[in-house]
């Protein structure tokens, strides 16, 4: 098993910066996702660790060995591509042995380690059936059971589960996770959807144009956003934004919003004045009679669990998620008020979150 | 806009009865949504109603006029695909224009102009009716698709999955969007697809379709919360409701014929273990940001329940599980009311 360190890592292509200078470190036995848009870097990040891809710069350690420049075959990674790549001709306990055979190990060991690794995928039953004949869970088990009788040191997935319906890739990421939790092997995944991210994920690396925007655990990263464009890819619907003009003063618990004032977290920093934008999750707001901001109910979407209502409030089109019991007809005036211990305050020009009470309770329970 | 009338409609492809004697009435100015997994018979119900296909049975009325037997340029009815298929080399206006300067409309021009004018509007893609069909994005090009469809103004709108091709998140804003333009124009829609969150969020009736069978029609309410069969219990709500064979939970009085006993996640509530508490055991919490999902293994089988985003479990937790609201289902999957007691 393995701790990864990434140190910084750069790659360019031909002038386009592709991965620029990233830092972190994937615990031993830990379950980390790297989230982004397509072209955020992401894959190229994970090609490097794998041995893939050469870095333009930087260091890539392995359990504290510098693997920088090493072949991919040298690092004991295994890499899980989209899955679902069996060989047609051969039965469950030939595809899952294969790469043993490969590297020549004697038969009657290929044979006990299959049969681990069936068990530990809850296919012991299949293990004589052709391949063809399997339901789509199964084939995608058995291409699994492939990476991992290598037991390898770290896995890297890339999108794995990214040719799936939506119903099925739920179940297939709880028993990827299930998985991790029985064989404990260090994990890096791929994704560009944050659900997959939040559900599986130890800690999340959130990247854009090359760029960890922010790392940690998928609550952290959801309560306190550091960007603004983290905000907006993490969470369905995502966050508000509600832009305004203002200053900030320190030890202040308000900010004035057009002729409104908005209660936020104290504030941690000074601020001149210039492009703001307050940041609210749609959990966050709340239906109030005696709210100052007052808006249109623009669009209400009942989900069953909750809802989500749209609320016109003629600067922004703020989501509500509500409970399924709240009335609420759509053209009906409303006010709307925010959870004020969780409101995030942006500056508009840099996208970072300014610093607050809400950030100084990080990491503190 | 006008109403829609099936009457004992049926349909067989050879061995496969892919809709069975379906009877289905949509108001003028509903929204309609078909729900059902891929062969449900959802697509065949469509183009049984463009005229695209003949029904082996029954009959088809648009707005009060039989139009079993007509061909579909006769019914005056719009589809949209899943598949936007736009004319590559004409400009947006050039592809919404398109329907109204075909033989069968024949409008004038400037008649063109304000209706093309009108919905690009509508649709938020004014600023884009002059580029070319292939300058824009995914979710332009299905608004110009469905721009198409409106721009006739016809007696009813037909939507085979229009939004699937979309990522999730210019999904979510055309829901909205879809829905409000229906409201506004007032048209008839029915629309079928095989996701939950579609149906839900825009039908003002749910028809949830399975193997050509209509099993339940109502409001996305009514069918999430008083589903008729597990079938349909299982079909809305995410994660999906627990079901619990009668025999494992005791403690429960249960009316007589129960077999399984549905508990919705919102429904199935974490307290102290002990008492007449479903005795769990917390096996991993999913922290999704707005809520926290927990399953939790009971009698070997795992449930999994909703808690606040902030909650935390130690590893294995021992917990009670107490139910609220619980629905009950018959050998045959067929709904008990709960008698009152």
């Amino acid at each position: 098993m393995a701790e990864i360190r990434v140190e910084r890592l750069h790659k360019a292509f031909q002038g386009f910066v592709a991965v620029q200078d990233s830092n972190f470190v994937i615990e031993d036995r830990s379950f980390f996702v790297m989230l982004g848009p397509s072209g955020c870097g992401k894959t190229t990040t994970l090609r490097m660790i794998a041995g893939l891809e050469l870095p333009t710069d930087g260091r890539i350690l392995l359990d504290g060995e510098d693997v920088t420049f090493k072949r991919a075959a040298e690092r004991d990674i295994a890499f899980v591509f989209q899955l679902f790549a069996l060989y047609p001709h051969m039965n469950v306990a030939q595809n899952i042995g294969f790469p043993l055979k490969c590297e020549g190990v004697a038969r009657a060991e290929v044979r006990q380690r299959v049969e681990e690794t069936a068990r530990l995928l809850r296919i012991e039953a299949l293990l004589d059936r052709k391949v063809s004949k399997l339901s789509g869970g199964d084939r995608q088990r058995v291409a699994l059971g492939r990476a991992i009788i290598r037991r390898p040191k770290a896995f890297m997935m890339d999108e794995p589960l990214g040719a799936l319906d939506a119903e099925f890739r739920r179940l297939m990421c709880e028993e990827l996770r299930d998985l991790h939790d029985r064989i404990g092997a260090t994990t890096v995944y791929v994704t560009h959807d944050q659900l997959e991210a939040m559900s599986m994920a130890d800690r999340i690396a959130v990247m854009n144009h090359g760029v960890v925007e922010q790392i940690g655990e998928p609550q952290e990263i959801y309560d306190r956003p550091a960007t603004m464009f983290v905000a907006d890819f993490i969470g369905s619907p995502p966050m508000n934004f509600l832009p305004f003009e203002g200053s900030l003063r320190r030890g202040e618990r308000s900010v004035g919003y057009y002729d409104a004032r908005i209660e936020v977290p104290e504030i941690h920093e000074d601020f001149s004045g210039g492009a703001l934008t307050l940041g609210v999750r749609p959990e966050h707001v709340a239906l109030s009679d005696s709210a100052s901001i007052r808006g249109r109910v623009f669009a209400v979407e009942y989900l069953g669990t909750n809802q989500i209502v749209t609320i016109d409030i003629d600067r922004a089109k703020l989501k509500a998620r509500l409970p399924a019991r709240t009335a609420a007809r759509v053209g009906e005036t409303v006010g709307v008020s925010f959870r004020a211990p969780k409101v995030v305050i942006f500056n508009a020009t840099t996208g970072r979150a300014t610093r607050s009470a809400l950030f100084e309770g990080a990491n503190r329970g | 806009m006008a109403d829609i009338a099936l009457h004992h409609v049926a349909k067989r492809f050879g061995e496969v009865e892919a809709v069975k004697d379906l009877s289905l009435t949509i108001a003028e100015g509903e929204f309609l949504v078909i729900l059902g997994p891929s062969g449900a018979g959802k697509t065949t119900t469509l183009r049984l109603v463009a005229g695209l296909e003949r029904p082996d049975r029954g009959s088809i009325a648009i707005g009060g006029h039989d139009v079993t037997r007509l061909p579909p340029a006769a019914r005056d009815v719009a589809f949209v695909f899943q598949q936007y298929s736009l004319y590559p080399h004409m400009s947006v206006y050039d592809n919404l224009a398109f329907p109204l300067r075909s033989p069968a409309h024949r409008a004038p021009e400037d008649e063109i102009r304000r209706r093309v004018t009108t919905v690009a509007e509508k649709l938020r893609i004014a600023k884009k009716l002059d580029n070319r069909a292939t300058q824009l994005s995914g979710g332009e090009m299905q608004r110009v698709a469905i721009g198409r469809a409106l721009v006739r103004d016809p007696q009813i709108y037909l939507m085979d999955e229009p939004l699937s091709s979309l990522d999730a998140k210019l999904r979510a804003d055309l829901r909205v969007e879809l829905k409000r333009i229906q409201m506004e124009l007032g048209a008839t829609v029915l629309y079928v697809t095989h996701d939950q969150v579609e149906a839900m969020t825009m039908a003002t009736r749910i028809g949830v379709l399975n193997e050509g069978e209509l099993l339940q029609l109502g409001s996305p309410r009514e069918v999430y919360e008083q589903p008729n069969s597990v079938y349909v219990a299982a079909r809305l709500g995410m994660p999906q409701i627990n079901l619990l064979p009668a025999d494992l939970v005791p403690g429960l009085s249960l009316p007589s014929g129960v077999s399984t006993v549905g508990v919705r996640t919102e429904h199935l509530v974490i307290s102290e273990p002990g008492g007449d508490h479903l005795p769990a055991r917390v096996h991993r919490v999913e922290h999704l940001g707005d809520q926290t999902h927990v399953h939790l293994d009971f009698n070997g089988l795992n449930l999994v329940t909703l808690a606040g985003p902030h909650r935390s479990f130690a590893h294995e937790e021992r917990v009670g599980l107490r139910l609220i609201e619980p629905l009950y289902f018959d050998g045959e999957g067929r709904r008990i009311e709960a008698s009152p007691a």
